[in-house]
This record gives C-alpha cells, structure tokens and sequence, in this order.
C-alpha cells in the first residue's frame, strides 16, 4: 500500500519532466538487453550463465583502473559514430554511412601518421584534423546525392560503405603496405594520441585523450543542435521540408550540410582506432563494425548527445566485460550476447512508448481517485 | 416516433480537457441530423464514440431502442453504422471496386472475384445516384467522387446509419450542391444521416434537426425549420456573431505587387496550369482571386512567392523586379504569406509554438545573436502574439504546434505573417474548415491590415468570403484571367458565370 502511493509519487513527479522518461527508458530497454543476453547464456550453458552476466556487467571494474579506462577507450570511437547518427537523425535523416565515413578517415589518419612524421608536436592533430575532413567529404557525397538527385540517404550510404572498403584496400596496398608483414606499416609514435595524466590514473590502460575529444564533441553538437540559428534551421528541414523551403531555408544546402558534419564525427572516429601504439591497418572486405554499432548507440541514447555518450559508455563496458567472459563461453557465442544485448537496448523508444503509455494510465487513475473521494466529501 | 440512435449522457474525458459532458444525441430514423459546433468543440469524439473509436467513460447509446456496446469500427460496422471521415481512408493506387471490398472481398477457391461486387456497386450507385464507374482509379477521380465512394462502401456494408465528418471541408460548390442532392436521397431511402459540420447555410439546406455543441455540452437540438441562422450561430459561439462585416469600399493607389504575363508549370499535370495571367496588387486594397479550385489558383501564388519556378514572366515588388529571387528574398523585401496547406507549408507541427512564430525570422536580431538564438526574446514575442491574435492552446509558447485546434493554428500563423515587417500580404483559404467565430476574427484581421494601407491578396473558393473582403475581384478560369471585376457592380450569379468558363471579360 505504502510503497504504491511512493510509486505514484515518483510516476506523478516523472511525468512532469520529459526528460526523466527518456532517461529511464533507456535503462530499461538496457535491462530488457541484458535480460535476453542472460536468456541467450542460459540456452548455451546454463551453469555457466549467472557468472557470464557478471562478469559482462562488472568484469572491467573486478580489473581495476585498468579495466575501467579500457572500458572508456573502446567506447570512444562508438561515441563518435553514435554522435554522427544520432546528429543525422535529428536533421530528418538516416546516416547508415558511419562505416565508411570511418573506414576513409582511418585510412588518411593512418597515411599522415606514416609519412608526415616531419610535423613532430602537430602530428597527431594534423591526422585527427586530416581523417576528420576526408570522413565529411565523403559524408557529403550521400547529402549531394540526395539533395541534387533525391536518391534515397539511406541506398546511398550503405553502398559507399563497401566502396570506401575497397577503395582504401586498394589505397593501402598501393600507398602504405608493408609486403612483410601484409598490412599497412605502423604509424610513427608522434601520431599517436596523447594519454596525458590519463597513463598515471589508469595505469597500462590504452585509454588516451580521444575521450576528452569525444566529450567536447557531445557539448558542441549539444549547443549547435539545441541553441543556434544554424540548429535551428537544421532540425526545421529534418521535421518538415515543405515548411523549411516555405520559409525560405535552403534545405538542399542543409542536407548537405548535416550530411558533411555527421561524416567529419565518423572520420574522428576512424582515426582514434588507429592512432596508438601496438595496431596497424588492413586491408579489410567489410566495413568496420563500429559504424553500424553507432546506430544502435543513438537509438539507445534516443538521439540526444548526452544520451549517446552515456549509451557508448555502456557499450565499452559490456565490449570490455565479453573479452572478459571468453574463458566462460566461446568467442563467437560471447559476439552474439553482445550483439543481443547492444541491439535489444536499441529498442528504447519502444520502452518509451510503454513507459508513457504506463505512467499516463496510473496518473488518470489516482487523478479520478482523488476526484471521486472529494464528492463523497 | 422511435429512435435510430440515442446516445444517452455521453461523457469522454482526455488528460486534461472534457471532449463531451453529458451530451445526449437523438436521431430519427429516415432523419439528416447535423451536429453543429466550432473546432475542438466536441463533435469528431461523440462520433468516434459512435463509431467505436473511443469508449465513453460514462453515458449508454441505444440503437432502435436496444442498449448496445460499440467497442471498435466492426461491432460499428455490424450494427450497420458507417462513418467517412474527413480525411479519406482509400488506397489510391486501387480502382474503386477494391476500395470498396477491401476487408469484405469475395473469394472463390482463394482467389479474389469481383463480378458480384461490382454488379452490387452498380445498383447502389444508380439508386443513390451516385454515378461512380467501379473501375476508375481512385487517384485519377475527383475529391467530390471520392468522398462518394466513401459513401458507397458505407451502402455496401448495409449500413443504415452514415456518418459524415465535415463532408464539404474539401468540396467545391458544385460538388457540395450534388452530395446535398446525395444525402437528400439517402434519407428518402431511409437512412439515417448524421453530419458534422459548422456551415449553418448546408444545415438550412438539408439538416431536419440540428444538435449543437460547444466546449463539450451540449447547447440544445432544435427543429431547423424553427430556428434562425443567427441564433444557431449565438448557440454555437455563445455570443451574438457578424455575419457581414461591415467594410468600406477602398481603392488602392500604388501597385505594390506587379504581376506580367505570368506562366507556370505543374509537375503533377505536365503543363503550364498559369497561362498569361496579368494583374496587380495596389497599396490600401484587398484583391481576391475568386475560381472554381483547381484553376490554377495555387499554383499561381507558389509562383509568385518563389515556391514554383515561373516558365514565363516578370514580378515586380514595389517596383523592383523579383522575378528571380529566392523565397527568402522575396520574404524579406516584404512579402508575407499564408499559405493554403497550414500544416504542410505554415507550420512545423512537431516544434512548440514559439519555435513556429520565428520560422522566417530565426536569423535576424533580436531572436539571434552571434549564431545564438535569443530564447528570452523568442518567448516575448511569441507571448505578445498569443495575446494580441488570441491564439489560444494547453500551455502557450511552449505548446506542440500539433497539439492546437485548427482555428488556431490558422491564427497563429495569421498572427506570424502579419507581425512581420511586410508590404504585400498574400493569404490563400485563409478561413477554410474554421468555425464562424474564428472567420470572423480573421477576415477583420485582413481588412485591419488593408486599412494600414498594405496591399492584400487573397485567394478563395467560398463566394460569401469573395464579397465579404474583395475591393477588386480577378476571377481565374483554367489558368487565365477571365475579368477583373468590382464587387458593387456584381453579383454571386455574374460571378458564377465567370468562374465556369461561360463568359469573360474582353478586357483581361
């Protein structure tokens, strides 16, 4: 009795802040995640299962500092892709092209860092900036496209994920390979991101000032969205193009705009995989996962750049713990927990939906409830 | 005399608003039945009550006399109520015959037949004179013959009670004189009509009673014959309303808007739909483009504020020529416009108000500083326009522009293209699908602004609104300027003339 008055309370306060429900959605479509993650485990070794959601939840922290800036660092690039959707999304469009926005960023970055060791302290900024520039402008070949020709953003950005794939291959092999080892030579350590302090506060960890980057591109695509004119602009295109023309906006120069700018985040993102010690690129047959992952990270953030931070959190912690859980289940098995639990969280506008639908009936019914004892009196 | 329908004390609440309290509605049968009330007042809910598609919180409906519980379209449907919504539910690509099966077809061996069914709507069609070829695709048939096949999938169910939500919102007047004819005869066979509308002239013309609602109660129902267009509409508004608005005649001086051989192509029709038409716009008058719809009358202002490439021609604004400039150009060297789809063009109805009251201005001071938008100021204007226009909805500026009744979407958008800096106003169906109340609002709003010696345009199907505003008429017939008439010396019948193409001036 007590604890549903205390229920009503926090449903009542929750639907008068909007945002509450979007948070909480989120957790929940999480949880819903985790859930069939657990339902999957216990399918395939059932003793095992109690242990493997453990450790996918917590084994990074069980690793100490290590873990967690390990954590931080594989989210990094999925924050950045997740930010390039998600900031596509809002504009009214889908960018299924983070993939080879990312793949083409990765491949510039990785030449500077090889050849342009002459830069010395500007290196690794000149990669970062160079990935970030050749990532929007292949961005902007779908907003072209769309915007001149009214192909579809959604056709024309998956195909030049595969085209971007093969034209690095080809770029790799006849710019930067190394015929000894089978790859591209590895880049020159003063491309390699900065760890700062990080180092010492995360000791052995490859976490590296990427995350500082990731989040001062939450709050900018933050401010630009939710408080500019050019924002504003952007997001009237994206809700309705009629009326955006209607008022005189040029929303082909907008589509390709926001195209341009969702490919500069994805490019980041390409050149944060490779600029650090220990990896060096390949050629590669498909497109790199972390940009389909991005569009997963942006539905369960709901499209807002905070939300897709804390969503690409989440993702490194559960990338990090399966690493940890394949002494527990093979690796393959241990890829489609993940995959289970990444792709249920997406369905957080359903849970929203839920949520809404929920809170809406418990509020109208304490509403009538009260109503009706005040005729009595 | 029994009653067809009785819904008894209908009570429908949403968050936040009462749809319908008490309200109680009695139909006889062989009856036309109007259900009369301003926008946001009630009448779409206690039909979708009807019709199954709410549930009543309170209150019980009777048919024949038999309590019956109506929990979704079919139970509707198998008591025999159909219902053709304002918007119609067809699939364009199909023929009629398909329309009109779809979720009852005939099947022999799995495979669809049509031959009994379109024997079927070829005798309901000649009863009802409906005149409707079940072959016709539904995209290629006029709006007036769709909302017929509408009518006829409702005969096709058996239904013995049709409801019509604003049937005529849509129609030109040639079309709302057939479905008159239509519904006359419906009732003749027996049926039951019920039909929302907020025209007092279709109800006097067809209705026997008339139920009206306003702010969710019910006001009264009375016998139309006994009562006066001026006391139904005190009924509907709760207050004594101008039908005419007294206006002086005025004559402008300077052309503001030149307009010169104007042509401009369709891409729906694959033709120039503006052939040659030339006329202006002069400071202190109000022009109205009166036509049949479909003259080319849309097309002719997207043309002239940019949202149509002109194939031919020359604009000038204040004597400047415009021919080539862009829509923000235009809107900035003083051209307002309201546009003839409020929710396609006028506003983006999943951003609040204040969002929507800024859509041509955003970038200019004082709502944008430095690349900032200016949220403070942003909400002061929107405020002062709110209470100016009394534009009225749930939680002012920051209230989804969806979430606002038509009347007042029209009046804010009214309220956005006048408050901005202009010199030429050009408005299309400024007062469609609203209520007396809000027409009468609005076509004072118009006149006030010819008045501050602006040059206003406007563009209207409804003849009352032509004489009600025009100082000058320029009558438009399949894309050319047949006359340019003066309202004094004119009449509805002259008018009509015109407007079908029988006769035009040699002047134009």
């Amino acid at each position: 009795m007590k604890l549903g008055k205390l229920l009503d309370k926090v449903l009542l306060a929750i639907s008068r802040r909007p945002n509450s429900i979007d948070v909480i959605s989120s957790f929940t479509a999480v949880i819903f995640g985790l859930l069939f993650g657990f339902i999957v485990m216990l399918i395939i070794n059932p003793g095992a299962a109690p242990q493997g959601l453990a450790t996918i939840i917590f084994g990074p922290f069980q690793r100490g500092m290590r873990g967690i800036g390990d954590t931080i660092f594989y989210a990094v690039p999925i924050i950045f892709t997740g930010l390039s959707v998600a900031f596509a999304f809002r504009t009214g469009l889908f960018n299924i092209g983070a993939a080879g926005q990312m793949f083409i960023g990765s491949f510039v970055a990785v030449y500077i860092g090889i050849n342009w060791g002459f830069l010395g302290p500007f290196h690794w900024p000149v990669a970062v900036l160079g990935a970030m520039l050749a990532g929007g402008v292949w961005g902007a070949i779908p907003g072209l496209l769309k915007a001149f020709r009214n192909v579809h953003e959604v056709v024309s950005s998956i195909m030049l994920n595969y085209v971007a794939v093969h034209l690095v291959s080809i770029l790799i092999r006849s710019q930067i390979y190394d015929s000894a080892r089978g790859r591209a030579y590895s880049v020159e350590s003063t491309s390699h991101m900065p760890t700062w302090f990080l180092s010492d506060i995360f000791p052995r960890s490859s976490i590296n000032i990427g995350f500082f980057l990731a989040i001062l591109a939450v709050i900018i695509v933050h401010i630009v969205l939710n408080r500019t004119a050019f924002g504003y602009e952007l997001k009237s295109v994206g809700f309705n193009r009629d009326a955006a023309r209607y008022a005189g906006m040029n929303e082909k120069r907008n589509i390709i705009l926001s195209f341009t700018i969702a490919g500069l985040l994805s490019g980041i993102a390409g050149a944060l995989v490779y600029l650090r010690p220990g990896i060096s690129m390949a050629t590669a047959e498909v497109p790199p996962e972390a940009g389909f992952t991005g569009i997963a990270i942006a539905l369960l953030g709901l499209s807002a750049p905070v939300g897709v931070l804390v969503a690409g959190l989440f993702y490194g912690l559960i990338d990090r713990g399966g690493y940890f859980a394949q002494s527990l289940f093979r690796e393959e098995i241990v890829s489609i927990i993940i995959a289970v639990i990444i792709y249920f969280s997406a369905l957080s506008l359903f849970t929203k939906h839920l949520i809404a639908k929920f809170i809406r009936r418990r509020v109208k019914r304490d509403v009538e409830l009260q109503e009706s004892k005040g005729e009595i009196k | 005399m029994e009653h067809a329908i009785e819904m008894l004390n209908i009570t429908k609440e949403f968050p936040g608003i009462k749809a319908n309290d008490n309200v109680s509605l009695r139909v006889r049968k062989g009856e036309i039945h109007a259900l009369l009330g301003e926008n946001g007042a009630g009448k779409t809910t206690l039909m979708s009550i009807l019709f199954g598609l709410y549930r009543a919180d309170e209150g019980e409906i009777r048919l024949n006399g038999e309590r019956v519980h109506i929990r979704n379209p079919n139970d509707a449907n198998d008591y025999g109520i159909g219902m053709v919504h304002q918007h119609f539910k067809l699939v364009n690509r199909f023929t009629v015959a398909e329309n009109i099966v779809l979720g009852a077809e005939d099947t022999r061996r799995g495979f669809l037949v049509y031959d009994k069914a379109i024997a079927r709507i070829k005798e309901l069609s000649e009863k009802y004179k409906l005149n409707i070829d079940p072959y016709a695709r539904v995209r290629d048939i006029s709006v007036g013959h769709q909302q017929r096949v509408e009518i006829l999938k409702m005969l096709y169910r058996d239904a013995e009670i049709l409801i019509l939500d604003e049937p005529t919102a849509s129609l030109t007047p040639q079309e709302i004189d057939e479905l008159m004819g239509i519904l006359q005869t419906l009732s003749d066979e027996g049926k039951s009509v019920v039909f929302i509308t907020h025209k007092l002239e279709e109800i006097r013309r067809v209705a026997d009673r008339v139920t009206i609602l306003r702010d969710g109660e019910q006001v009264g129902t009375v016998e139309v014959a006994e009562t006066s267009n001026e006391e139904l509409a005190k009924m509907m508004v709760g207050r004594e309303v101008v039908f005419r608005i007294d206006k002086t005649h005025a004559v402008g001086d300077q052309p503001v808007l030149e307009a010169e051989n104007l042509r401009v192509y369709s891409h729906t029709f694959r033709k120039d739909v503006v052939r040659d038409v030339s006329f202006d716009v002069r400071a202190g008058e109000i022009l109205v483009i009166a036509g049949i719809e479909g003259n080319g009358q849309s097309e002719l202002i997207y043309g002239l504020v940019g949202l149509n490439p002109l194939t031919h021609g020359r604009i000038r604004l204040n004597g400047e020529d415009i021919t080539n400039s862009s829509i923000r150009e235009r809107s900035l060297h003083g051209i307002s416009h309201i546009p003839e789809d409020r929710q396609r063009h006028g506003l983006i109805l999943d951003f609040p108000l204040e969002y929507n009251m800024i859509l041509q201005s955003y970038f200019q001071p004082p709502f944008q500083h430095r690349g900032f938008l200016q949220f403070d100021q942003i909400r002061n204007h929107t405020q002062r326009l709110i209470e100016n226009f009394d534009v009225r909805s749930s939680s002012g500026p920051t209230s989804l522009a969806r979430s606002l009744s038509g009347g007042n979407q029209q009046k804010a958008i009214l309220a956005r293209e006048i408050d901005r800096n202009n010199n030429l106003l050009i408005a299309v169906q400024p007062t469609r699908g609203l209520d007396v109340g809000a027409i009468e609002s609005i076509h004072k709003h118009l006149i006030a602004e010819r008045d501050d010696n602006k040059a206003v345009l406007i563009v209207s199907y409804d003849l009352n609104e032509v004489f009600t505003l025009a100082d000058r008429i320029l009558v438009i017939y399949e894309g050319q300027n047949v006359g340019i008439l003066d309202p004094r010396e004119t009449t509805e019948s002259e008018l009509g003339l015109y407007m079908s193409g029988s006769k035009r001036a040699d002047a134009a």
